[in-house]
């Protein structure tokens, strides 16, 4: 359930999603940009942090960095959603795993370091299932990524 | 599923000029996020043995560099209310999807945006945008700025709902 977040919390959520500062003390500096404590600073980071409002602060890496990584799709018979997510999910490579409202009705993302055992993960996971994967890679990246504009309802 | 795509073969090789191994170990230290102490990044140094000031010039590298997107705080839109998180999907005309994926990519709304492939004849959609909204009606609002903006480039389109998230952590790398 969402909590009550106070303005301090909206503001390092939303104004800091971008441009952290790359200095000794940097949560001092955003301190004293919103003239609160350094201390109230960390303790509302915190409590993002517990309440799960905040995944964490730090570095977005561009697709494709370190690694290699892709989209796949799979169309799962409804009956066997549970396991075929289950056996998708124990891949570690596999980061990310929706269930989406389409013939198509399971999408992960899996990245390894390799493109060959990037390949293996998406060749066993169709082998083991008895489902075709279709791999839907990033061809071309169109968006500069500062973050997203919250807004608070 | 024999050959591997010719995305998949775009590996870190094309990108492995623009970091070494130091840059790869404050990757790997950093990827939970900053600490959360009064100097992080002295912090960071001491894990990996060099000194704060090196930290950061070398963040700052990576981000000029673009290995780095951004660096800052990173919030859960599903936990902020953002309930509905629609994947968008295009079929749009291949000679033209730079230059219309670069105006959907701009827009507010759309936190993610990528050209990828088709597989026909089941799957026609080569440019997916992502939108979140705090319910359905938000998103398809969006879709519907989308659909103007793309006019009659737009030769049909999706929303593929996201109904349950099975799993979700964040890019890992080995130390």
């Amino acid at each position: 359930m969402q909590t009550a977040l106070t303005d301090l919390e909206r503001r390092l959520l939303n104004d800091y999603q971008h441009g952290f500062p790359l200095s000794p003390a940097p949560y001092a500096d955003i301190a004293r940009e919103l003239e609160v404590s350094e201390s109230a600073v960390l303790e509302a980071l915190a409590r993002l942090q517990e309440t799960g409002a905040l995944s964490r602060v730090g570095a977005v890496l561009r697709p494709n960095t370190v690694g290699v990584s892709t989209l796949a799709a799979m169309a799962v018979p409804p009956e066997r959603l549970e396991s075929v997510a289950e056996l998708v999910n124990g891949y570690a490579e596999v980061n990310h795993n929706y269930e989406r409202e389409h013939r198509l009705n399971l999408w992960f993302v899996a990245t390894a370091a390799e493109a060959t055992r990037l390949q293996s993960v998406l060749d066993e996971i169709g082998a083991r299932s008895g489902i075709e994967v279709l791999a839907f890679p990033l061809l071309e990246d169109y968006h500069i990524d500062l973050g997203f504009e919250l807004r608070w309802t | 599923m024999s050959a591997t795509p010719a995305g998949l073969r775009q590996s870190a090789a094309t990108h492995a000029a623009e970091y070494d191994e130091l840059d790869r170990r404050i990757i790997v230290a950093t990827q939970d996020g900053l600490p959360r102490v009064a100097r992080p990044y002295h912090a960071v140094g001491e894990q990996v043995g060099v000194t704060a000031a090196e930290v950061m010039a070398r963040l700052q590298r990576m981000l000029e560099r673009g290995v780095i997107r951004r660096i800052g705080a990173v919030p859960n839109h599903y936990k902020l209310g953002y309930r509905a998180n629609g994947m968008t999907v295009w079929n749009v005309p291949d000679e033209r999807i730079r230059e219309l994926g670069e105006q959907v990519g701009a827009l507010a709304s759309v936190s993610h945006c990528y050209h990828r492939p088709r597989h026909l004849p089941g799957w026609p959609y080569n440019l997916f945008a992502m939108v979140h909204g705090h319910d359905r009606n938000e998103v398809e609002a969006k879709v519907a700025e989308i659909a103007r903006l793309l006019g009659d480039a737009d030769r049909g389109h999706t929303v593929l709902y996201s109904t349950r998230i099975l799993k979700k952590t964040g890019l890992r790398i080995g130390g």
